[in-house]
């Protein structure tokens, strides 16, 4: 029974992720507000869809569904839609959706190839630590996400205001300061969130490999990925590192996310080996 | 059947020497009165703006001939000299150009907001000298509502098309709210004057503003409840202020390359933005190269005006689809006048009453106590009753409304009441005349 709605429901958010990109994108084209409007509709029942599907992997394997990679990028997703809904309602930015959804359909399509049924729960992961390490995790890397995604827009609109050519992204895109701000906010905020993962996750490696940090690639990269973030707040705070600077750093922040997330799991062997 | 027309010219069709000796003033009203007595012609609107002159009318057959006879005699204008600038739109064409034009969709500048405002000034003038009839009044409600939803649902009038308002465009874009944002304004030329002034109807927080001679940063300063400053000081101040206007006769850079580059240390990369409408330029163009500065001059202006155009003309073939809708559905209004559909369905409906009322009698008259007064009485009484049910309460919820009167009015003359009372005013007769 589970397994069947899990599934149901996974097709279901998948398929209405495609579609509000779609509509989305159609929305940008004709700078009609009513697409907007729709899409975020389509949004909500593809979001509480997709949080039926986890609960139902939840409850048919009776183990936190955050094990291997088809729930990690699926949860991955999920995190993203999250701050996007966080982010929707405190500046009700509706072109973001146009940067976020395709982003969030790509993990959904990777998490459906990579789908399979749930496994046992490895030891190493039977911890209560799990869910707090995992949700701050995926949260902070929802949040460097839609970063990510601002800062793409960022970049557009700067390079049009900058270099004179007033295009249709011009009159679609919000402007540079709320941009920054929203860049500025959203990387704070997931700067904490990783900080937070980083540390749970190393109390917990010291219960469960007797060591709190042993130098694995995944620890490694989350270092790294912690140091660019890092450094890209201080020079933000200290050396008016704002704007261009600013956007550009956090897309390479967001690529080290992705390799930490992605990359150490298909080409680094290593004790995280499980997403 | 009643016919709609529009005669007239505009920006497109005529010369403004042309449009200059057709263009009504106060005579406006004469104009009106004198077209409304012509025979054929029930109602009259006339339009005069710097880009158009338009005469809409609605009467019996083909009376355009006499109106344009008007404009010639009156205006001394030859019939050889006026004809090939004038068009003359009936029916369908006719509303539909109203429509565009109180959507701005006819205008010169596309999107303008102006004309709405005097589209309606024209139509109270005309109900002022009693020009405006059911139709006329029906359009031109329709025709405002057409343009507040264009208005609404298209950003045909939101992207800037003039120089100064396009300055201000932009800060928005790069700064959002302009509340927290400082100007500085150098010099005081007429095109820094506008644009200020532009900048302070969106509520800037500080002003500063520096001139080769002091007393006049003063006067300014006063006018524009700004700060003055010494203009050796320029360039020290830069870093206080998020956006520059610069128009000044200078021959050589006010603002150069190293004052900027200072500026951005101290402000810590904050963006700036400066707006330089002085030719030749005051502003070095090379601090275009550093970032975070975002340096306009005028014929960068220019192109986003350009843009912006082109951005409004996108929008307006939205607003030709509200436009289409709003005529559609005013046609459909149109045709519910046409006297012999409302006649038919009145008279299914009363005999509908009729028949019912008859069955009910005659199950009356089956039951064998029943006297056939009491039945016929009865049945009559139920029947008035029915029928005058709906005009009546509709009469009493109607005449308190706007324009009740005409209902009030219309019921008068329906059922030929006017007789049995002697208070009415002439006002009233008139119109009663006209009916």
């Amino acid at each position: 029974m589970y397994p069947y709605l899990e599934k149901f429901f996974f097709y279901i958010s998948l398929f209405l992720y495609l579609f509000s990109t779609c509509t989305y994108h159609i929305g940008y084209r004709q700078k009609e507000k009513k697409f907007y409007r729709f899409s975020i509709y389509i949004l909500f029942f593809a979001f509480l869809s997709h949080s039926l599907s986890i609960f139902q992997r939840y409850l048919g394997s009776g183990r936190i569904p955050l094990v291997d990679l088809h729930e990690s990028l699926s949860f991955f997703s999920w995190s993203i839609i999250v701050v996007f809904f966080f982010v929707y309602l405190k500046y009700r930015i509706e072109v973001l959706g146009v940067f976020v959804l395709p982003l969030v359909s790509i993990f959904m399509l990777a998490s459906f190839l990579t789908m399979r049924s749930p496994g046992p729960m490895p030891p190493a992961l039977k911890s209560h630590l799990l869910p707090i390490h995992a949700t701050f995790s995926f949260l902070g890397d929802g949040l460097f996400a839609v970063a990510f995604c601002v800062s793409l827009m960022y970049l557009i609109q700067e390079r049009q205001i900058k270099k004179k050519e007033i295009k249709k992204s011009y009159f679609r895109l919000p402007s540079l300061k709320l941009l920054d701000d929203l860049n500025y906010a959203t990387l704070a905020l997931g700067f904490i969130f990783l900080t937070v993962g980083i540390v749970t996750g190393s109390i917990w490696a010291q219960k469960a490999w007797g060591s709190y940090w042993s130098w694995d690639p995944k620890e490694t990269w989350s270092l790294i990925t912690w140091f660019v973030y890092a450094a890209l707040l201080h020079g933000r705070l200290n050396m008016g590192w704002r704007g261009k600077k600013a956007a550009f750093f956090s897309i390479v922040g967001f690529f080290c996310i992705l390799f930490t997330f992605l990359g150490v799991n298909l080409i680094l062997p290593g004790l995280h080996r499980y997403s | 059947m009643k016919e709609i027309l529009v005669l007239g010219l505009n920006h497109k069709t005529a010369p403004v020497e042309i449009r200059e000796r057709l263009s009504f003033q106060d005579d406006i009203e004469f104009a009106i009165r004198s077209i409304k007595s012509m025979p054929n012609i029930d109602e009259v609107l006339v339009v005069s703006t710097c880009n158009r002159v338009e005469v809409i009318g609605v009467g019996e057959g083909d009376f355009s001939d006499s109106i344009l006879k008007f404009l010639e005699k009156y205006k001394g204008i030859e019939e050889s000299e006026l004809l090939p600038h004038i068009y003359k739109l009936f029916g369908k064409d006719a509303i539909a150009h109203i429509f565009r034009v109180c959507s701005s969709l006819d205008s010169m500048v596309l999107g303008e907001p102006q004309i709405l405002g005097q589209m309606k000034d024209a139509f109270y003038a005309s109900v002022k000298c009693g020009g405006c009839g059911i139709i006329l009044n029906r359009l031109m409600h329709k025709a405002f509502s057409v343009a507040k939803r264009v208005r609404a649902k298209t950003g045909i009038g939101q992207s800037a098309v003039s120089i100064s308002y396009v300055a201000v465009e932009l800060a928005k874009k790069i700064f959002e709210d302009l509340s927290h944002v400082s100007v500085m304004v150098i010099g005081a030329g007429e095109m820094a004057e506008l644009a200020a002034m532009h900048f302070l109807s969106q509520g800037v927080k500080n002003f500063y503003f520096a001139n080769r001679t002091y007393e006049k940063s003063l006067e300014f300063a006063k006018k524009f409840f700004g700060k003055a400053i010494h203009f050796q000081d320029l360039s020290i101040s830069l870093h206080l202020v998020d956006v520059i206007l610069c128009s000044t006769g200078a021959p050589h850079y006010v603002v150069t390359y190293k004052n900027v580059k200072q500026a951005m240390k101290l402000r810590k990369n904050k963006p700036i933005f400066f707006i330089d409408i002085s030719v030749p330029r005051n502003i070095d163009p090379k601090i275009d190269e550093i970032s975070n500065v975002y340096l306009y001059d005028i014929d960068d202006l220019k192109g986003v005006v350009e843009a912006n155009i082109e951005e409004r003309r996108k929008e307006a073939k939205k607003a030709e689809k509200i436009v289409e809708e709003g005529v559609s559905s005013f046609i459909f209004w149109l045709n519910t006048l046409k006297v012999a559909p409302t006649i038919q369905i009145l008279l299914k409906r009363v005999e509908e009453i009729r028949r019912r009322e008859v069955e009910k009698a005659l199950a009356m008259l089956s039951k064998k106590d029943i006297k056939k007064e009491v039945v016929l009485d009865h049945m009559t009484k139920a029947m008035v009753k029915k029928i005058f049910h709906l005009p009546i309460t509709k009469l009493k919820e109607m005449s308190g409304k706007e324009m009740g009167y005409l209902y009030i009015q219309t019921f008068r003359t329906l059922f030929d009441l006017n007789g049995y009372e002697k208070e009415e005013d002439n006002e009233d007769k008139d119109r009663n005349k006209r009916k």
